[in-house]
């Protein structure tokens, strides 16, 4: 019989069936289990941590970089406007205010700020100061008012991006010092020699020498480093540095004497009698130097008029040299400089100078072109959902369709981009680098996630919903139409702007279309050249330009600012339409 | 007439019959495949005109398949396939020229689970005059709403906050506005698909009176798996088992005196 197994004595059979919640081995189980959760849930925390910690780094990084970029430093000036500046008094035109030439007058306003400026080259640095944008205000203002031509006008003046950089911080560590001496200056322009009666600059000699000795220092390094390699031309070069290196420790242990000073080593400069000395040879109780801001007089100075300014940061280390940190400490206590909100980057287009470049065409042209895919996607993707799920018959055709669907969305994108060129700008012959293209092209990356998300939105509205509505007699395409797509509605919606938000900051497809030329013009059209901004920020960053950098962190910031805006959207709509049931 | 189709051979002998006058719904011979599964095996059965009709069986029985042939509800079903005849007063309803609005028009559905549209109640009721154009004005909208909704038994709880969607009723009023919506659209024949099975026994009772009210102007068949309620409802009972018609009769003789062994068994609670 097959019982026999049950007919066993059955006292441990029994014992074993049962589930003994009291012995150990179930505690320990019970124990086990707890730990994997509590594990698991831990990993989770851990993960969430580290990805709050690097998206926090990754903001703060690119904040601290942008924000900047959204201030901009002018110097507010009086303005002469010379009566015969843009032709005959009398005979102007607003043309001619337009298209008159300010250097002349900019440079005058200038002049007026800092006067006693004689040499060439000093006064076309100070005219560099400004940007090539500046007298923008001006002429707005001018051709407002043609009446104030003749007249003096206070309007700010736009400064270049090394002198805005320089009053964000870029330029140096300044330390003044006041001397216990009597400075004697030995003229007023050109090179000088500033004596002091009590080796004032004793300090300053030996702050030079512990540079030079930490610099000789530096050099050993890399010349030991050189040493050590194989190559015959590094050892040479070696043997090289250490002759440089030689030279300056000499240079630092000579204990008295006149030093000369380079750009590679801290600026060491007299202010005395209103005016700037930059040092270039330098001994406990001279200096010899060239003028940078003209002195008033040759008198003698008393301690409290006179004082020695260091920047510690080598020329060479700084965009702003010392002729034009001087012009630009000038302007700053003559109190003319000015930080305002930079409009001008919402405003203007691409330029190749920092501080007039704009990301208004890149938004232009980004909302154009997400128009375009959203003009396309929308209707073609939730037609072709609602086909797809509930007209087309189920049959081979169909399931190769979604299929090929199902793969498109993970082609990769410049892919598609290939596709705009060879079908969009070579055989339909469409322009480049427009808007128009670029939609279509983004609208080719985003289909199959609208299709995707649309389905599933239409698929996760119940049946019954849809029974009831044939049940009253609706025809299958009023129970869609009417009840079926309203319901999958919120899901399609965030399906699509999540779609629009991936094509948002897609670049690789629109390189192919010519989306990367650098376009100055702000899109008035589908058809025109334009940029988006992904693209923008990939230029950007690709440029030398030091205040680039800014601009770059600046745009991903508008970028993450029309991003959140999107999907704002998306959140708002899902509440204004869901419905339960 | 008594039981017409006690089992499968002798509906088949009764296949020549044409449907009688009388008779609200007649179906013969009727098949139903769901691709290679036979679920529905020759079916014939007469439903008169103002009364209540009840199919019980086990579940798969294939009662609720025979419903939805009525109404073409498995129309939406791609892998259906139905054989044989059904006509509502004569009419073909798989016939290529009726159209399949205008059939479920006729025939009203109320389905087993509540399924209001996530609307306002009285665009609940509304829909379906909508889209078949019932009303001229919206005074006429309004009359055929509150019609409905009286004839459900429901205008008296929600008179006062049409506007408030259909979901946010409780599950014995949104069934009764599932049958205000069905009846709004003044159908002949009312389908119900196991109308109480989600529902507690007071609203099962209120639906049940609302039944009896109706069965004076509809035709009513209406699935259900207790029995208490098809004795309690129907004049008329057909017991399905296994995708067959096993017998068919007055509902006091099926309950009382069953011609059938299998509808002994059934309702004495031996197979299901």
């Amino acid at each position: 019989m097959t019982d026999i197994s049950m007919s066993q004595p059955s006292g441990s059979y029994t014992v074993n069936r049962k589930f003994d919640i009291t012995s150990a081995e179930a505690q320990g189980r019970i124990r086990s289990r707890y730990r994997a959760e509590a594990r698991f849930k831990s990993y989770g925390l851990l993960a969430l941590g580290i990805t709050s910690v690097f998206v926090v780094i990754l903001l703060a990084d690119v904040f601290v970089r942008g924000l900047p970029a959204f201030w901009q430093h002018r110097l507010v000036l009086d303005v002469p406007v010379a009566a015969d500046a843009f032709g005959a008094p009398g005979s102007v035109d607003a043309a001619a205010i337009r298209g008159g030439d300010y250097y002349p007058v900019t440079k005058a306003a200038l002049a007026k700020a800092i006067p006693g400026i004689e040499s060439r080259s000093a006064e076309r640095q100070l005219n560099r100061l400004l940007s090539t944008g500046a007298p923008d205000i001006l002429r707005e203002t001018l051709v407002a008012d043609p009446s104030l031509i003749g007249k003096t006008v206070k309007v700010p003046l736009l400064l270049s991006d090394d002198a805005d950089l320089y009053f964000k911080g870029a330029g140096s560590k300044i330390v003044s010092r006041v001397p216990r001496g009597i400075a004697t200056p030995s003229g007023v322009t050109g090179e000088v020699t500033v004596l002091t009666a009590s080796n004032d600059f004793a300090d300053e000699l030996a702050t030079i020498k512990r540079a030079l000795s930490v610099r000789a220092g530096g050099v050993e390094r890399e010349a030991g480093r050189l040493q050590r390699s194989p190559d015959k031309a590094n050892q040479a070069r070696a043997v090289e540095l250490l002759e440089v290196a030689k030279a300056l420790r000499a240079r630092a242990e000579q204990p008295r004497g006149e030093e000369p000073l380079d750009a590679d080593i801290p600026s060491v400069l007299v202010e005395i009698n209103g005016g700037l000395v930059k040092a270039t040879k330098l001994s406990d109780s001279a200096i010899t130097g060239e003028v940078l801001l003209p002195l008033k007089s040759a008198d003698e100075a008393k301690p409290a008029n006179w004082k020695i300014v260091t920047y510690v940061t080598p020329e060479a280390n700084r965009k702003v040299n010392d002729q034009e940190a001087a012009f630009l400490e000038r302007l700053r206590s003559l109190g003319v400089v000015e930080s305002g909100f930079n409009w001008r980057f919402f405003t203007s287009g691409d330029s190749r100078e920092p501080e007039l470049a704009g990301i208004r065409g890149a938004l232009v042209g980004t909302a154009l072109t997400l128009l375009v895919t959203l003009a396309l996607c929308l209707p073609l993707g939730v037609g072709a959902a609602v086909y797809l799920e509930e007209f087309a018959p189920k049959n081979r055709l169909t399931d190769l369709v979604e299929v090929n669907i199902n793969n498109l969305a993970a082609v990769p994108s410049i892919v598609f981009g290939l596709l705009g060129l060879a079908v969009f700008l070579n055989f339909f012959g469409l322009p480049r680098s427009a808007p128009l293209v670029g939609g279509l092209v983004l609208a080719l990356l985003v289909l199959p996630t609208i299709i995707i998300a649309s389905r599933a939105a239409l698929r996760s509205v119940p049946p019954s919903i849809k029974e009831a509505a044939l049940g009253v007699g609706a025809s299958h395409q009023q129970a869609i139409f009417h009840h079926v797509l309203p319901l999958a509605m919120p899901g399609i919606m965030t399906g699509t702007i999540i779609g629009m938000a991936h094509a948002l900051g897609e670049t690789a497809p629109l390189l192919m279309i010519g989306m990367i030329a650098f376009i100055v013009d702000v899109p008035q059209s589908f058809v025109e050249s334009a940029t988006v901004m992904p693209v923008q920020i990939y230029l950007w960053s690709d440029l030398p330009e030091q205040a680039f950098q800014a601009k770059t962190a600046a745009a991903i910031i508008v970028l993450l600012g029309f991003l959140f805006v999107m999907n704002g959207l998306a959140i708002w709509l899902r509440k204004r339409f869901e419905r339960r049931w | 007439m008594d039981a017409i189709v006690a089992n499968p051979s002798s509906a088949t002998a009764a296949a020549h019959v044409m449907p009688g006058s009388g008779f609200k719904v007649s179906a013969r011979d009727c098949n139903v495949y769901y691709g290679e599964k036979h679920a529905l095996k020759s079916v014939s059965v007469d439903i008169p005109d103002r009364s209540v009709m009840a199919f019980i069986g086990p579940s798969g029985c294939g009662k609720s398949t025979f419903l939805r042939c009525i109404n073409r509800m498995n129309d939406t079903i791609p892998i259906c396939r139905v054989t044989g005849k059904i006509t509502i007063d004569g009419q073909d309803v798989y016939d290529q020229s009726l159209d399949v609005v205008q059939l479920r028009a006729r025939v009203g559905m109320v389905f087993q689970k509540p399924n209001p549209f996530p609307k306002s109640i009285y665009d609940n009721v509304a829909y379906g005059p909508r889209i078949h154009g019932f009303a001229q004005s919206r005074a006429e909208l309004d009359q055929i709403v509150m019609t409905s909704l009286e004839k459900a038994g429901l205008l008296k709880e929600v008179k006062d906050r049409l506007t408030d969607s259909g979901t946010s009723l409780s599950g014995g009023q949104q069934q009764r506005l599932c049958i205000a919506r069905a009846i709004a659209v003044s159908p002949e024949v009312i389908l119900m698909d196991e109308p109480c099975s989600a529902l507690d026994p007071i609203a099962t009772a209120r639906i049940e009176e609302l039944i009896d009210e109706l069965r004076s102007n509809y035709s009513i068949i209406i699935v259900t798996h207790s029995m208490q309620q098809a004795a309690r409802v129907s004049q008329r009972t057909a017991f399905f088992h296994l995708g067959t018609l096993v017998e068919e009769g007055e509902t006091g003789h099926i309950f009382t005196n069953p011609n059938d062994k299998r509808t002994q068994d059934y309702i004495t609670g031996r197979i299901g």
